[in-house]
């Protein structure tokens, strides 16, 4: 008989991936208007405490870092295990903090300058003694509006119990 | 013409996927996604004046005192960290001389006159662990929240924590000022440095 048999194509068909570009230029937006970029590499530990009345920080361009806390340990051989302060990139001393935040104060127009916040990221292990000095210095600077950074706690339960 | 109806080469998207990826693994690593939250304080200006500040009787005044060691006295007696908000409480709310007619404190003597008098004062030690300050922070400006929570539920049946910033602003406003928050911070001891 004239049957002519269709040879049957072994291999699968490509699955079509025209649209991929599409999932991952969705996904590449979604990570460019949640996230925020990194500010700085960090060269203490920093571990927050914890709070249950926390409030978030508004306007991120207002808010500058001050960091405390032990040196990490790659740094530890160089700069020891005492807390130092983090400014940016570097560390630094006491008396780095007022030029410091006056430099930042420029960066703002006149009307945000009010505004600005100072934000301590510290360990919790830090003794207050460092945190006072910083403190202190902020006055002197004029920077009155801190905001002590934390991790917000499940419940005040969780924070009776922990160890700091 | 022939030539003319060639269609045009579609262009090849094969590579498109790869740099997006290329740009999406960018953004992930030099990117971080925490908020930054914490509690907000205000520092008082350093004032050059030698004047003396104006006198506050001693029962308007609830003293924290945190030691190096973490541990709180609390108007000269020993506290637990857990019993610190409900005291800052009872101390605010307290009511002594009968003008707050929406506290519902006991009207102690000994205790504060009313909440607008009622100054929390807290002096820590050098050596005191910054998350034990933080943490008697949290409980002091907890106990003005939790105040503020139950005068909003009388007053307006509404939760406070649970209000919108903008919307109602202006009742905000109204619940701030019935308890104001008063934490007056003095230079830290160096006892146990």
């Amino acid at each position: 008989m004239a049957v002519i048999k269709k040879k049957k194509n072994k291999e699968l068909p490509a699955v079509n991936t025209s649209a991929l570009p599409d999932i991952v230029f969705m996904l590449l937006f979604f990570f460019m208007v949640a996230t925020v970029m990194r500010e700085v590499d960090l060269k203490v530990s920093v571990n927050k405490p914890q709070a249950t009345e926390i409030q978030k920080l508004e306007r991120k361009s207002l808010v500058t870092y001050i960091y405390a806390g032990s040196p990490r340990q790659k740094y530890q051989d160089k700069f020891g295990k005492t807390p130092r302060i983090q400014l940016n990139d570097a560390f630094a001393s006491l008396d780095d903090v007022q030029p410091f935040v006056i430099q930042e104060r420029e960066t703002k127009t006149e009307e945000e300058r009010p505004m600005m916040t100072m934000s301590i990221k510290a360990d919790k292990t830090v003794k207050m003694g460092l945190i006072s000095d910083i403190k202190l210095e902020l006055r002197k600077a004029q920077a009155y509006k801190i905001n002590y950074s934390s991790n917000p706690a499940k419940d005040a339960q969780a924070l009776y119990t922990s160890g700091y | 013409m022939a030539r003319n109806k060639r269609a045009i080469p579609e262009i090849n998207a094969g590579s498109m996927a790869d740099i997006a990826f290329l740009l999406l693994i960018f953004y992930l690593v030099t990117t971080t996604m925490d908020t930054d939250k914490g509690i907000n304080r205000k520092l008082p200006p350093i004032d050059e004046l030698t004047e003396e500040p104006p006198p506050i009787k001693e029962r308007n005044i609830f003293t924290v005192l945190v030691n190096s060691n973490d541990q709180l006295l609390v108007e000269d007696e020993y506290l637990e960290i857990s019993e610190l908000r409900a005291k800052a409480m009872e101390f605010i709310d307290n009511n002594g001389d009968g003008s707050c007619t929406y506290c519902n404190g006991y009207g102690v003597s000994t205790s504060s006159v009313n909440p607008v008098k009622a100054v929390i004062s807290l002096q820590n030690d050098r050596g005191t662990s910054y998350g034990m300050y933080v943490k008697v922070q949290n409980e002091l400006v907890a106990a003005y929240e939790d105040l503020r929570e139950i005068y909003a539920e009388n007053e307006y049946g509404r939760s406070y924590r649970s209000m919108d910033p903008e919307e109602d602003k202006e009742i905000i406003k109204a619940i701030k000022n019935a308890y104001q928050q008063k934490i007056s911070e003095a230079e830290p001891l160096n006892i146990g440095g």
